[in-house]
């Protein structure tokens, strides 16, 4: 069986894609450019890249390790400064940390302190909802997360997949227009991930939100994304902007789709490209440690 | 026994049970020296006086010397001396503290101007009280603005990391020449004592903060101002409770030798004037006093920092045994 291209979109998943981009450009990268100076030298971590988002999109940028995708989702949040290009976040350029971007992090994050229903309030707190209407959308959140009964637990006695829904909870109570988020599921295990994936298209699809993900797991990626940001490193620059196929609403099953696979072949190519020479290079030469004479295989 | 391994941890009765043997092994030991009577015992105590002219019952003599006196007695066929193996005075039998613990309280001063056991220790906590509540004032802002703004840190923590090497009782004369001779210069001291390694401790705990929750609070859009009353200070806390905890204990370490600057008062003044009569017993009550305040207070705040933190896991932890 030969497979799809990926390139080839379905009809109505080319309809999709053709009303996604009709709606307005939230996030624009223009050339942006990233240099960290150390006292080892210099490193390009992001070169070049650019890129537009349109309003309730969901881009996942994907990337080998150390290509940037963390400097680039923390200069969209205003946590770290580029050296040259610029963000335009519905037009303005992007200057700090703002209400306007939420962002969820890969560690857990949540203010210790506070309860669950206090955690939610805090950013509505910071810019100057009332205490009562604060308290009033975090309990909202919290139904919708479903964790309403855990409103005045504090965060250590949630497990991991709880703390990130609160989390992400958190930074949508701001009402933000973008929610970034760092590779958010990756300290979960499997099924607790597949979990989440489904939670967060669910709530992706209930409100008005934007979401720029940042994952290593390439399926992950093709299960939320409408479109995939491809980077390469050293440096770290755009290798391809990839619309992904597969048709909507997504579910677990379609991993096996030829759509699917024919994506993930295509990430796979541009995220481990065929080891260059023979595959000496990639498996040198062990040397046998053990004197049991017996082979295992 | 078993063998011991790095980050054991113990049933909670067994860690109850050496807690208890963390206090019975030094009384034991006090205990022995103290009752077996060929356990050291280097004198004699003199209960029968004998025909020696200079003995005296109750007396103490070195054993050496009270040997040849009843060798001589019996040489000369005069009444000998009699004793019992006895230890120096200045080391009083378990019993003899314990009960002087109660009847220090109940003895009236000895002299006219004197001041009850009460009184005195309770001169000695509002010393220690005022300095280390005046410290606390001016170290615990001091130190969390260090440890928050670079710029702050720089332009006071070399000169206070240089002050902190100054013995604090060096301080005391000058104390006394600008404060006057009662309670001022004792408080300076332990305030002197205490605020350097309070901004340092304190600036060090608020550096230590997970700086992932700032950036989180950054994206909720937290200003400045907010950053430090509504994530820095209550992410600290718990930290900032424990510093005041081991500084306070540190304080009670300064009071002897402030106490004894200018006029001599509290519980030293105690202390001193019982050393001066030889009441042994009295002198050591009245050190056992101020571990007993100390370690006491500690205990008090440790289980109200339960209440106070509970998302604290590591406070849960070190009172887990309740808990549990
Ligand atoms: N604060 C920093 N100072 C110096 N270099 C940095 C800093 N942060 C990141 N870098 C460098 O920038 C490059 C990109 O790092 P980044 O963390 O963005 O990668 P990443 O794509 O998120 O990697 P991963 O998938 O492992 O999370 C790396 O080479 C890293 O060493
Ligand atoms: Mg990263």
């Amino acid at each position: 069986m030969t497979l799809p291209g990926y390139l080839d979109l379905a009809p109505d998943v080319r309809a999709r894609f053709e009303r996604l981009k009709a709606r307005d450009v939230i996030l624009q990268v223009e050339h942006l450019t990233k240099q960290f100076e150390t006292r080892a030298g210099r490193t390009l971590a992001l070169n070049d890249i650019s890129f537009t988002t349109h309003r309730r999109e969901f881009l996942c940028i994907v990337g080998p390790s150390g290509c940037g995708k963390s400097t680039l989702v923390r200069i969209l949040a205003g946590l770290d400064r580029q050296s040259a290009g610029a963000v335009l976040l519905a037009g303005k350029p992007v200057t700090g940390p703002g209400a306007d971007r939420g962002m969820v992090f890969q560690g857990y994050t949540l203010f210790p302190w506070l309860t669950v229903k206090r955690n939610v309030m805090f950013g509505l707190e910071m810019n100057n909802h009332g205490r009562a209407e604060a308290e009033r959308e975090a309990l909202q959140w919290l139904d919708l997360i479903g964790l309403g009964r855990y409103a005045e637990a504090y965060p250590h006695q949630l497990s991991g997949g709880m703390k990130q829904r609160v989390a992400i909870a958190r930074a949508l109570a701001n009402q933000p227009r973008i929610l970034l988020m760092d590779e958010p599921f990756s300290a979960l295990d499997a099924q607790t991930r597949a979990r989440m994936q489904s939670y967060l298209l669910e709530i992706w699809r209930k409100i008005d939100i934007t979401i720029v993900f940042i994952t290593h797991d390439l399926d992950e990626a093709i299960f939320l994304a409408d479109r995939i940001l491809v980077l390469k490193a050293n440096p770290g620059e755009v290798a391809e902007l990839i619309e992904v196929p597969v048709p909507r609403p997504r579910h677990p099953r379609q991993f096996a789709g030829p759509e699917f696979r024919a994506t993930k072949d295509r990430l796979e190519a541009l995220i481990h490209p065929p080891a260059l020479g023979d595959d000496a290079d990639a498996y040198p030469e062990m040397p046998r440690l053990t004197n049991v004479a017996d082979e295992v295989e | 026994m078993a063998a011991l391994r790095v980050g054991q941890s113990l049933a909670p009765r067994t860690a109850r049970r050496l807690a208890l043997l963390s206090f019975v092994l030094p009384l034991l030991l006090w205990s022995a020296v103290s009752y077996i009577p060929f356990v050291w015992h280097p004198l004699i105590l003199i209960t029968d006086p004998g025909d020696v002219d200079y003995f005296q019952p109750g007396m103490r003599m070195d054993r050496a010397d009270f040997r040849t006196e009843v060798a001589h007695a019996v040489a000369a066929h005069k009444p000998v001396p009699q004793g019992v193996p006895a230890n120096p005075i200045y080391l009083p039998p378990p019993h003899a503290v314990f009960l002087a613990l109660f009847t220090a309280f109940a003895t009236p001063p000895a002299t006219q101007d004197g001041n009850w056991l009460h009184e005195s220790l309770w001169h000695s906590i509002q010393v220690i009280f005022w300095g280390f509540v005046i410290s606390s004032i001016l170290g615990v802002p001091l130190g969390i603005l260090c440890g928050a703004y670079a710029p702050i840190s720089k332009l006071s923590e070399p000169f206070v990391e240089f002050f902190r090497y100054l013995p604090a009782p060096a301080f005391g004369a000058l104390a006394v020449s600008i404060l006057g001779i009662y309670d001022g210069p004792k408080i300076a001291i332990i305030v002197i004592g205490t605020f350097f390694q309070q901004v340092l401790i304190i600036a060090n705990t608020t550096r230590k903060l997970d700086f992932s929750l700032v950036e989180a609070a950054l994206t909720l859009g937290t200003d400045q101002r907010r950053m430090l009353t509504r994530v820095v200070i209550p992410a600290i806390l718990p930290d900032l409770y424990r510093d005041q905890r081991i500084l306070l204990g540190w304080a009670w370490t300064y009071l002897i030798v402030a106490e004894l600057i200018g006029t001599t008062s509290g519980i030293t003044w105690f202390i001193t004037q019982q050393a001066r009569y030889q009441h042994f017993p009295n002198v050591y009550a009245g050190i056992a006093m101020i571990g007993i305040i100390g370690f006491g207070t500690d205990a008090l705040l440790g289980l109200l920092a339960r209440r106070l933190f509970p998302w604290e896991r590591s406070i849960a932890a070190q009172f887990g045994a309740s808990t549990a």
